[in-house]
C-alpha cells in the first residue's frame, strides 16, 4: 500500500448528509456507560492522599494507622512503584520520560504541586477510604515554590530539579539543526527550540512599520464535565482488566505496562464512553494506582476523581508569555517576524513546545522568521494537551499585533491577512511546503459574510483572528466483518471523543460499499481486539479512522468480488463493484445477474468462509485546517463587562462527512475559547495553592453567556484523504482570545495584552484612559 | 460521619430537639449551603434537623399587615407566588439570583439569611424592604430587622436553642417599589462581587418620600446605606442627586481584595449598581 | 448509627433503600439503585449533571440528602421515555445533534423538560437563563438551545 490515499472527486450518496448519530439513543436515555458507571462485583473504592504544598521534600510517610483501619485492604506509596531512570522512550507513538511519568503518578522524593499524589488506599467503602487517607501522616519539609513562567525562568528562581540543564536546539530552514551548548548551571528551563528562516535582522531593517509587544496568558483547564474514573481488576494470574475514561486506550495500556513492568498483552483496557477529554485524557493518573491497589487487595478497585482533584491534579494547559515583533512594509506585507513563547509545563518538562512554535506564524507567508520557544517547569500540575495545545498562547499575541498593524496602516483586518496568507506551495519555516490548503478561502468568505457588515452601535466593536493546526495521522487500525445478512460490523481502535467519529466512519464505509449507513455499525474495540491505535488527538479521529475504515472496506470489497467471481466461475478482473452490488464488468463476461452484498454474505460459507477486511496503518497525509473568526462585542464601560453579541466561524473542513458534527466541533471549540478569553484562569495564592478548584470560581461559560455561533463550513478537499477530510476539532479554540481582544479594542480603543479579559481588568483600563 | 438526622413536624418538637443537648445542631432547609460545606469537609455535623415538615417554615401568607414567608420556602416557590412577586419585585430580583433553577428549587430565603454570606443575594433587598426576621426560641418568639440579624461573615444572632421561622414583610407603601442588582463576571451562576438593594416610594410630586438602600458583598455583611438614602429624601431624582447618592454609597463600601474582585473594582461598581437599581425601582413605580 | 430505611417513588415505581443519614440522593440513585444515567460532575451544585425532579421541582441531587426522599416522588432520566418511545426532547436532541460526549445530556433533558412544563413558549433568552445551571463543554450550547426551542414548538402542537 502506498503511503497516501488519494482524494477522489466523485458523486456521493451518504457523505455530506445528516443521519442520526448511532450513539445518540444511549446518551439521551442515560444508558451510555461512562467510567464512573462501571461497577465490578466485590469492588473496593480507592482514594488518593494529595500534597497540600506546592513544593516540599517528603521526609517520611507513616501509613500504619491507615492500614490498621477496618475495611482498608491496601495502602500504597511510591515504594510500591519502581523508580525509572531518566530515559525518553517511545511508548507506541508517544515519547515519554518515564522518570517523570512515575513521579507524577505518585510523588517520590518531592511533592511538586498542590494536589500531587502522595499515597493511595483501597477500602470497602468510599467513606472508609476517605477516613484512611486522613490517617496517613506525611512529614514535609516545605520549600520555596515558583509558579509564574517569567519568575520560574529567573536565574535565582527556586529549582524543581537540581539536575536539569537547558537543552537547546536550533533548526534553520534549508540549513543545519544544531544543538546549543549545555549551560553549567541548572535551570527550570528544560528546553529551548528555535526555528530560523531567512534573516530577520535584514527584514526588520527594511520594514516601514515595526511593532513589538509582550503578551501573557493564564493556565486554563479543559473543563470536561466527566471527572477521571477507572476500575481495575488484577487477578491471580497476573492479568489486568482496566475500564477507564480515555482518549487512547492503547497508550494508557502502554504507559501502565511500562510503569508496572508488565507485558502489554497482560493488560486489557476497555475504554468507557468518554465524557469529554479535549486532550486531557491521554495520560495516566488513576490507572496505575487502581491496578496496584487491586494487585495487593486481590479485588477490583474503583477510583473516581472529585472535581477538586480534577482541577488540582490532572493536566491543565500551560500559561505563557509571548513576545512578538513584526516588521511590515507600507502595503502591509509582513517581511520579518520574531517571536518568543515561554510556556509552563508544570512539575515536569513537556509543554507543547513544538506545536506552539510551529503554529505561531504559519498562517502567513513570511520570508524572514525566527521563533523561539521555552519549556519551563514550575510548581503546578504537569500540563496535558488542551485542544490545539500551545497554539492559542502564541496566536493571542500574533493575531493581536497583526490587528494593531492593520489599524496603524489603515488596512481592513481581513485584507491584511489575505495579503499575507499562506497558500499551496508556501514554504513554512518548520519545513513543510503546503499542499492545497483553504486559508484564503476562509478569509474571502469571512469578508463577504453578512455578519461582517452589520453596523455597530456605540461601545460595540468587531475583531478578527485566524487559526491553523497541522493535524496528524499516526497508527490507526480497523477490522471490518461482513455479517451473515450483509450488514457490516467495523471494529476500530479510534476512540470517539464525541466528534461523532463512529457515525462518520460508518458513513464512509457505507459510501464505499454503496449501501445505507444504518447497515453499518462501528464500535470501538478494546485493546485485546486490534493493533495499536494512537490516541484520538490532533484532530485525527475522522481523518485517520476514516482512511483505515475505507481501506478495510476496500479490502472486504475485493474479497466480495472474489466470491462473486467464484460463484460465476469467472476471473476476478471481470467483476466490478457498484452501488452495493457485484456486477459483471461487461456483457461479454456473461449473463449474470448482479449479486447484492447480502446475497454474497449469505453464500459466504460456501464460497470460502466469512468475509472480512482490515487495515493497520501509520496514516500520513493529514491536511492542515485553517479558520477565520469574527467576533462582535459590547462593552459596558461602567463595569468592564464584555458581552459577546455575535460570533462567526468560517473554517475549512476539507469535506464535512456529517455537517452537523463539524458545526458542533466549531461551536464547542469557540465557546471554550470565549471562556479562555473572558473568565477562565487558575488562581494561585501566595502559598502556591490553587484557590479556585471548582466550577463556582473556575468560570466556564454558561448558556446565557454566549449567543448562537454562526458557522460556515468551507470545503477545500485534502488531496490525501479519499473523501478530502481534514481534521477540524482543534482550530476553533485558537482565534477567540485575540478576536475578542481585537473587538474590545475596536469598541473602546484599549488594547489588552493579558488574559483573561475579566471585568476588573477592562474597567481599570477604561478608567485609566 | 455518623450523623443524627431528625425531621420534626411541629415547632414544639423542633424546640425540644434544639434544647435537649449541648451538641451543635445544623438546620436543613434547602441544603444548598449545608451540603456543600459537608462535601468539602468544612463542617462535619453530628446532628442535622430537617425543618421542611413544619408548616410554619413552609408557608407564604398574605396577611393584613404584610406578607409572611416561611424560612424554608424554596426560591422557586417564592418566585412563582404571583402576589408576593407583584408586591416585592426587588426581593424577587434577589431571590432569582441565589443560584441556578436547580439551586432555587431547594434554596430558601431563610437559609440564605442564616448562612450570612457577605454576598448573599436575598439580603440587601430584604433589608431595603424593612423585612423582619421572626425567631423562635425556648423562651418564645422575638423579631428584629434583617440588618440586625446578621453579625458577620457566616455569623447570625441566633442562640443555640433558637431558629429562624420566617420573614415578615411590612405592608407595602403606596407608590413604592424596589430593585436588587448585582455584578458577576458571568451572566449567571456566580457569587456577587457587589450587590445593591433599594426600596423607594414617591410622593404626589414625584419626589422621593421614603428610601432605604442596602449594599452587599462590599463589607463583612450587608450594610444599610443611610447617608445615601438621606440624599434622596424629598428630592426629585436628577443627575446631581444621583451623583451625590452614588458617592455616598461608595463612601460606605469597605470591600476587600479576594479572588472574586479587587477593592477598586468593587468600590467603582457598587456605585454603578446603586444608580441602576434606583432607576429600575423608579421605572417600576411609573409602570404601576 | 443504624442506617435509615427510606421508602420513595422513582420513575413511577415504589422503591426502598437503606442509607446513611449523610448520604446524598445522587449517591444512592447511582450506587445503590444503579440508575447511573444521573451523573456526578462536581458535587457542589455548580454543573447540573445530577439534575432530577423531586416532587415536581428541578433540583441537584448532589445537594439533597437521600433521607429527604422519604415519601416523595423522584424522576430521573431513565423515566423520561414514555412506553418505549423517546420523549420529544430526547428525539430533538438527537435530530439536532445537540449532544457530543453526552455526559451533560441527561441533566439538560431533565432541566429542559421542567422548563417546558412551566413555560411552553420560552424565548431564546428564557431557555438560556433556565439552562444556566447546566454546564456543557462540548457543544457551546448552540444546538442544545435549538433543540429545546424546536421541541417546544412541536409540543405546542
Amino acid at each position: 500500500m502506498s503511503d497516501f490515499v488519494a482524494y477522489e472527486d466523485k458523486k456521493l450518496k451518504t457523505i455530506g448528509t445528516r443521519p442520526l448519530r448511532p450513539d445518540g439513543v444511549d446518551k439521551v436515555t442515560g444508558r451510555a456507560r461512562y467510567g464512573a458507571d462501571i461497577n465490578l462485583p466485590g469492588q473496593l473504592y480507592g482514594s488518593v492522599l494529595r500534597s497540600p504544598h506546592a513544593h516540599a521534600k517528603i521526609k517520611s510517610i507513616d501509613v500504619s494507622k491507615a492500614k490498621a483501619l477496618t475495611g482498608v485492604k491496601a495502602v500504597i506509596t511510591s515504594k510500591d512503584f519502581e523508580d525509572m531512570p531518566s530515559q525518553v522512550i517511545p511508548v507506541g507513538e508517544l515519547v515519554a520520560n518515564f522518570r517523570d511519568v512515575t513521579r507524577n503518578v505518585m510523588a517520590r522524593e518531592k511533592v511538586l504541586y498542590d494536589g500531587h499524589a502522595v499515597a493511595a488506599v483501597a477500602a470497602t467503602s468510599e467513606v472508609i477510604a476517605k477516613k484512611a487517607i486522613n490517617l496517613i501522616k506525611v512529614e514535609y519539609e516545605v520549600l520555596p515554590h515558583v509558579i509564574d513562567v517569567a519568575d520560574a525562568m529567573n536565574e535565582d528562581a527556586p529549582l524543581l530539579d537540581e539536575n536539569q540543564f537547558t537543552q537547546g536546539e536550533i533548526r534553520v530552514l534549508g540549513g543545519d539543526t544544531t544543538k546549543e551548548p549545555v549551560p553549567d548551571k541548572p535551570s527550570n528551563i528544560a528546553k529551548r527550540l528555535t526555528f530560523v528562516k531567512g534573516d530577520i535582522d535584514s527584514g526588520f531593517k527594511d520594514a516601514h512599520l515595526i511593532l513589538e509587544r509582550v503578551f501573557a496568558t493564564k493556565p486554563v483547564h479543559q473543563g470536561y464535565i466527566e471527572p477521571h474514573a477507572s476500575v481495575a481488576s488484577y487477578t491471580e494470574d497476573g492479568q489486568v482488566e482496566l475500564y477507564t475514561c480515555t482518549q487512547g486506550h492503547f497508550t494508557i495500556r502502554a504507559q501502565c505496562a511500562k510503569l508496572l513492568s508488565m507485558d502489554v498483552s497482560k493488560i486489557k483496557v476497555i475504554p468507557t464512553e468518554l465524557g469529554g477529554g479535549f486532550g486531557g485524557k491521554n495520560n495516566v493518573y488513576l490507572e496505575p494506582l487502581a491496578i496496584t491497589l487491586s494487585k495487593i487487595a486481590r479485588r477490583p478497585v474503583k477510583m473516581v476523581m472529585s472535581r477538586n482533584e480534577v482541577f488540582r491534579a490532572s493536566g491543565p494547559s500551560p500559561a505563557g508569555r509571548t513576545y512578538v515583533k513584526l516588521g511590515l512594509n507600507k502595503k502591509g506585507k509582513i517581511i520579518a517576524a520574531d517571536a518568543q513563547i515561554d510556556m509552563q509545563s508544570g512539575a515536569f518538562p513537556g509543554t507543547p513546545l513544538g506545536q506552539a512554535t510551529i503554529t505561531c506564524f504559519t498562517r502567513y507567508d513570511i520570508e524572514n522568521v525566527r521563533v523561539i520557544g521555552h519549556d519551563v517547569i514550575s510548581n503546578r500540575p504537569k500540563v496535558a494537551a488542551y485542544r490545539a495545545p500551545g497554539a492559542p498562547v502564541a496566536a493571542f499575541g500574533v493575531e493581536s499585533v497583526i490587528d494593531e498593524a492593520a489599524k496603524k496602516l489603515s488596512i481592513d483586518p481581513i485584507d491584511i491577512r489575505i495579503l499575507n496568507a499562506a497558500k499551496e506551495g508556501t514554504q513554512t519555516y518548520y519545513g513543510v511546503k503546503f499542499p492545497r490548503i483553504g486559508f484564503e478561502e476562509t478569509l474571502q468568505k469571512a469578508k463577504r459574510h453578512k455578519n461582517y457588515h452589520i453596523p455597530l452601535k456605540e461601545n460595540q466593536g468587531r475583531g478578527v483572528a485566524t487559526g491553523f493546526w497541522m493535524n496528524i495521522g499516526m497508527d490507526t487500525t480497523a477490522s471490518l466483518n461482513v455479517n451473515d445478512d450483509g450488514t457490516i460490523a467495523v471494529s476500530v481502535g479510534t476512540i470517539d471523543v464525541a466528534g461523532g467519529s463512529r457515525a462518520s466512519l460508518a458513513m464512509m464505509v457505507a459510501e464505499e460499499f454503496g449501501i445505507d449507513s444504518d447497515k453499518v455499525r462501528v464500535t470501538t474495540g478494546d485493546t485485546s481486539q486490534l493493533g495499536f491505535n494512537f490516541v484520538t488527538a490532533g484532530s485525527r479521529g475522522t481523518f485517520a479512522g476514516g482512511i483505515v475504515s475505507v481501506l478495510a472496506a476496500r479490502d472486504a470489497i475485493e474479497e466480495c468480488k472474489l466470491r462473486a467471481a467464484k460463484t460465476w466461475n469467472v476471473k476476478v478482473e471481470e467483476v466490478v463493484w457498484e452501488n452495493g452490488f457485484a456486477r459483471p464488468a461487461s456483457t461479454n463476461v456473461g449473463p449474470f445477474e448482479p449479486l447484492s452484498l447480502s446475497e454474497i454474505a449469505r453464500n459466504a460459507t460456501r464460497t470460502g468462509g466469512p468475509i472480512a477486511g482490515h487495515c493497520e496503518k501509520n496514516v500520513q497525509g493529514a491536511g492542515p485546517s485553517f479558520g477565520t473568526q469574527i467576533v462582535d462585542v459590547e462593552v459596558d464601560k461602567e463595569t468592564g463587562s464584555v458581552k459577546i453579541l455575535r460570533h462567526t466561524i468560517v473554517q475549512d473542513a476539507g469535506k464535512a462527512i456529517h455537517p452537523a458534527y463539524v458545526e458542533g466541533q466549531y461551536q464547542g471549540g469557540a465557546v471554550q475559547g470565549i471562556g479562555w478569553a473572558l473568565n477562565e484562569e487558575y488562581i494561585y495564592g501566595k502559598d502556591g495553592r490553587l484557590q479556585n478548584p471548582g466550577f463556582l470560581d473556575y468560570r466556564v461559560p454558561v448558556a446565557s453567556d454566549v449567543p448562537f455561533i454562526d458557522v460556515e463550513i468551507v470545503e477545500v478537499p485534502n488531496p490525501y484523504h479519499p473523501y478530502g477530510v481534514r481534521g477540524i476539532g482543534e482550530v476553533p479554540i485558537i482565534p477567540p482570545t485575540a478576536a475578542i481582544a481585537n473587538a474590545i479594542n475596536d469598541a473602546i480603543g484599549v488594547r489588552f495584552e493579558t488574559l483573561p479579559l475579566s471585568p476588573p481588568k477592562v474597567l481599570s483600563a477604561i478608567i485609566g484612559n | 460521619m455518623i450523623m443524627d438526622f431528625h425531621a420534626p413536624s411541629t415547632t414544639d418538637e423542633l424546640s425540644s430537639l434544639l434544647s435537649n443537648s449541648s451538641e451543635k445542631k445544623h438546620l436543613l432547609a434547602g441544603g444548598t449551603d449545608l451540603l456543600v460545606q459537608m462535601q468539602s469537609q468544612i463542617i462535619e455535623p453530628s446532628i442535622v434537623i430537617d425543618i421542611k415538615n413544619i408548616s410554619e417554615m413552609m408557608e407564604i401568607k398574605d396577611d393584613v399587615d404584610g406578607f409572611y414567608v416561611g424560612a424554608a420556602v424554596s426560591g422557586m416557590t417564592i418566585i412563582e407566588h404571583q402576589g408576593f412577586s407583584d408586591t416585592w419585585p426587588g426581593v424577587i430580583d434577589g431571590v432569582k439570583l441565589i443560584g441556578s433553577i436547580q439551586i432555587k428549587g431547594r434554596a430558601s430565603m431563610g437559609g440564605n439569611l442564616c448562612n450570612a454570606s457577605p454576598a448573599a443575594d436575598s439580603i440587601p433587598a430584604m433589608i431595603a424592604s424593612d423585612a423582619k426576621a421572626i425567631i423562635l426560641g425556648s423562651k418564645g418568639k422575638r423579631d428584629m430587622l434583617v440588618e440586625d440579624f446578621v453579625l458577620g461573615p457566616g455569623k447570625n444572632i441566633l442562640k443555640s436553642d433558637e431558629v429562624l421561622v420566617g420573614i415578615k414583610f411590612p405592608k407595602k407603601r403606596n407608590n413604592s417599589s424596589g430593585a436588587y442588582l448585582r455584578f458577576t463576571p458571568r451572566t449567571e451562576m456566580d457569587i456577587a462581587v457587589a450587590g445593591v438593594g433599594v426600596n423607594i416610594s414617591l410622593g404626589d410630586k414625584f419626589q422621593i418620600e421614603h428610601a432605604k438602600v442596602s449594599i452587599g458583598a462590599v463589607a463583612e455583611k450587608a450594610l444599610v446605606a443611610e447617608a445615601a438614602a438621606k440624599v434622596l429624601i424629598g428630592k426629585k431624582v436628577d443627575e446631581e442627586v444621583i451623583e451625590k447618592f452614588v458617592s455616598e454609597v461608595r463612601n460606605l463600601a469597605r470591600p476587600i481584595d479576594d479572588k472574586r474582585g479587587t477593592v477598586e473594582f468593587r468600590k467603582q461598581v457598587i456605585g454603578v449598581l446603586a444608580k441602576r437599581a434606583l432607576n429600575i425601582a423608579l421605572e417600576r413605580i411609573s409602570h404601576g | 448509627m443504624a442506617r435509615k430505611h427510606v421508602v420513595t417513588t422513582i420513575n413511577g415505581d415504589e422503591c426502598d433503600f437503606l442509607c446513611e443519614s449523610d448520604e446524598t440522593l445522587l449517591s444512592v440513585i447511582r450506587n445503590q439503585l444503579r440508575l447511573t444515567g444521573t451523573k456526578e460532575g462536581c458535587s457542589t451544585g455548580d454543573c447540573g449533571a445530577c439534575s432530577v425532579m423531586l416532587d415536581g421541582r428541578l433540583v441537584c441531587s448532589c445537594l439533597t440528602l437521600a433521607v429527604e426522599a422519604e415519601g416523595k416522588v423522584i424522576d430521573t432520566i431513565e423515566g423520561m421515555s414514555e412506553d418505549g418511545n423517546l420523549h420529544i426532547l430526547q428525539r430533538k436532541f438527537i435530530e439536532h445533534a445537540a449532544l457530543q460526549c453526552g455526559i451533560c445530556t441527561p441533566g439538560f433533558l431533565i432541566a429542559a423538560k421542567a422548563l417546558l412544563e412551566r413555560n411552553p413558549n420560552p424565548t431564546e433568552t428564557e431557555v438560556r437563563y433556565w439552562l444556566a445551571g447546566n454546564l456543557c463543554r462540548c457543544t457551546g450550547y448552540h444546538k442544545i438551545v435549538e433543540a429545546v426551542m424546536d421541541a417546544a414548538t412541536e409540543m405546542r402542537g
